[in-house]
């Protein structure tokens, strides 16, 4: 797993206080995970604050899954 | 009851008026109290008269748009949390409408709005990571009756109202409280203003026939901010003497 992965995946562990088994990259913040709309915000501007990125609200709003959010700061990251 | 101790309060236009009786009435229940105005020797006035301990003087000018971001930072990292926010800052520019320009408009609504906003934006982050929070914003009666002259400062209170009861509905699953508190016509600088005709005329309108004290709009914030007041959000709470019932 990239060193992204593992810091998404400590921050939703963190966030919603979820096991971490639960946090696959498939995983839905809100179908999977129990997050509601606020929780989504808070994830939001947790990975801006940890990865030092900007994600607009539309791009915000298409991060749904682990996966998504990996994959949308890898893409910022390498920018 | 309504004990405070143990939390974090800003209060905004504390330099005097119902802001330092808000200010005085927190720190009472055992809130450490960060103190916030333009004026830096009636902060330190009003600071002195806390007796220094649980006091955080920090001098900011709302009318800046980066200061209210800046302000829950500084208290943050001061005091290690922000519990309590009141949206109290704020000053009126009369004039009947026909004569109101652009700029008298616009700097009501930039302090006494766009301020509380964006203070209010920045504190409930920190207050939703704790599962508790509590903003209260003073409004006024004319926010809810309006008045002739004040086009831009009922404008900006009303906003108040519309502003708390959408954001209560935002964070009250995280444990934090938005809600107003409306005086009327309270004993201060800015009532003092008013000529005596004006004065006789508004007393003949309230009920219990006395001005309020800044202590009367204190005490209600005091409940508000309280624990025991976590089922209370996104409401108004009129503190006028009877003059308007609602």
């Amino acid at each position: 797993m990239s060193e992204t992965a593992e810091k998404v995946k400590k921050i939703v562990v963190e966030h919603l206080g979820v096991e971490e088994a639960k946090v696959t990259p498939e995983a839905s913040f809100i179908d999977d995970l129990g997050a509601d709309s606020l929780d989504t915000v808070e994830l939001v501007m947790a990975f801006e604050e940890a990865f030092g990125v900007e994600i607009p609200d539309d791009a915000a709003e298409k991060i749904t899954t682990v996966k998504d959010a990996i994959d949308y700061i890898e893409k910022q990251k390498a920018a | 009851m309504f004990d405070l101790t143990g939390k974090v309060a800003l209060v905004t236009g504390a330099t005097g008026g119902i802001g330092e009786a808000i200010a005085k009435a927190l720190h009472a229940q055992g809130a450490t109290v960060a103190i916030t105005g333009r004026r830096e020797s009636e902060l330190a006035r009003v600071a002195e008269s806390l007796g220094g301990a649980r006091v955080i003087v920090a001098p900011a000018d709302l009318a800046d748009p980066a200061a209210p971001a800046a302000l829950v930072e500084k208290i943050e990292a001061e005091a290690g949390s922000l519990d309590i926010l009141v949206n109290n800052a704020g000053f009126t520019r009369d004039m009947l409408a026909l004569r109101m320009g652009d700029a008298d408009w616009n700097a009501v609504l930039e302090v006494d709005l766009n301020a509380p906003f964006r203070l209010a934006r920045a504190a409930l982050r920190g207050m939703m990571k704790k599962r508790w929070g509590r903003v209260v914003s003073i409004a006024s009666i004319v926010g809810v009756t309006g008045n002739a002259g004040q086009a831009n400062y009922a404008a900006a209170k009303a906003g108040l109202i519309g502003m708390s009861k959408s954001l209560a509905q935002e964070v009250a699953t995280r444990g934090v409280t938005v809600n107003v508190v409306a005086p009327g016509f309270v004993k201060t600088a800015m009532t003092d203003a008013l000529p005596e005709a004006a004065r006789t005329a508004l007393l003949s309108r309230i009920p219990t026939q006395r001005m309020g004290s800044p202590e009367d709009v204190a005490a209600a914030v005091v409940y508000l901010a309280s624990p025991e007041a976590g089922w209370v959000t996104g409401q108004t709470l009129h503190v006028n003497g009877g003059m308007a019932m609602f």
